[in-house]
């Protein structure tokens, strides 16, 4: 059976790319940038200030998927899968927490930057605000993979619990970072694109 | 020695700042309304936490008595006079 990626977005390099087109530009430090993407894109979440920045970064490609999509309105929160990966897991953050416990003298470990010290909390974050119930699932390998988002998005869709999986690559380690996520659907509403493995690296790496 | 008045806008910076608060402003937080829950800041149990590594931080007070956080914590004003009673000279 035929699936579709419907809707893609890319934040790299500066930019957050929606289905090929650049929505958001700017030159600065990471965190800048996504919160002014926050502010841009008139999103109302002050959660988000908590975030650690790979949940921000999931956030943000998230919530442009969500609104040009419309899936919340299309589908149930439990009909909705998320599957993420990437190649730092959470190293970002567990280097900020380390910064608060290295120091005997100074030793305060901080609550807030050590519940971000696993990588499928944006999954958590992204579920919480979306309240999306259905299946999900986090995976780190070396290197972007789509043969691995290709067949579990498949898998997924293919039982009847999932009818759509936001699926992809959010990855952030010091000021690297690079995210794709994109939304697989049973239908084509859109000119979409095949759900194939070649598809998916097309978009990829065309940026 | 600074006032308790001072404490409280002193304490209403420290947690925009150590709570990632970013749209909130000092002048914003109204000293006796509740950290916690519907009608205040809509602080969680992670900030609560984060609220007692502040006060071991920067006053050296560590909460001892777990019964009485509730109290302490209810807000800005609670939190201000427990520093003000406790803080070493």
């Amino acid at each position: 059976m035929k699936n579709f990626i419907s809707r893609y977005c890319i934040v790299r390099d500066s930019k957050i790319n929606l289905n090929g087109k650049i929505i958001f530009e700017q030159e600065t430090d990471l965190n800048s940038f996504l919160i002014n993407a926050y502010r841009k894109f008139n999103i109302n979440y002050a959660k988000f200030f908590k975030m650690d920045l790979l949940c921000k970064l999931a956030f943000i490609g998230s919530e442009i998927l969500v609104k040009e999509t419309g899936m919340l309105s299309k589908y149930k929160g439990n009909e909705i899968a998320l599957v993420l990966s990437n190649r730092a897991s959470s190293l970002d953050t567990d280097r900020n927490y380390l910064k608060t416990i290295e120091n005997k003298e100074n030793y305060f470990p901080s609550p807030s930057v050590f519940v971000y010290t696993l990588p499928n909390i944006m999954i958590g974050e992204i579920s919480i605000r979306n309240k999306i119930t259905g299946e999900n699932a986090f995976f780190v390998s070396e290197k972007f993979d789509p043969e691995l988002l290709f067949n579990y998005a498949n898998s997924l869709l293919a039982s009847d619990k999932t009818n759509c999986v936001l699926t992809g690559w959010t990855d952030v380690d010091k000021e690297n970072y690079d995210a794709f996520i994109y939304l697989v659907e049973k239908t084509n509403p859109y000119p979409g694109t095949e759900h194939d493995k070649n598809q998916i690296s097309a978009l990829y790496y065309k940026g | 020695m600074e006032t308790l008045q001072q404490l409280e806008e002193k304490l209403k910076i420290q947690l925009i700042q150590q709570l990632n608060l970013a749209e909130i402003k000092p002048e914003n937080i109204v000293s006796d309304a509740p950290l916690f829950g519907d009608g205040g800041l809509g602080l969680d149990s992670i900030d609560a936490l984060e609220i007692i590594v502040l006060i071991e931080k920067n006053y050296g007070l560590k909460i001892v008595n777990s019964e009485k956080v509730k109290e302490i914590f209810y807000s800005v004003r609670t939190l201000a006079d427990h520093i003000y009673q406790n803080q070493k000279p």
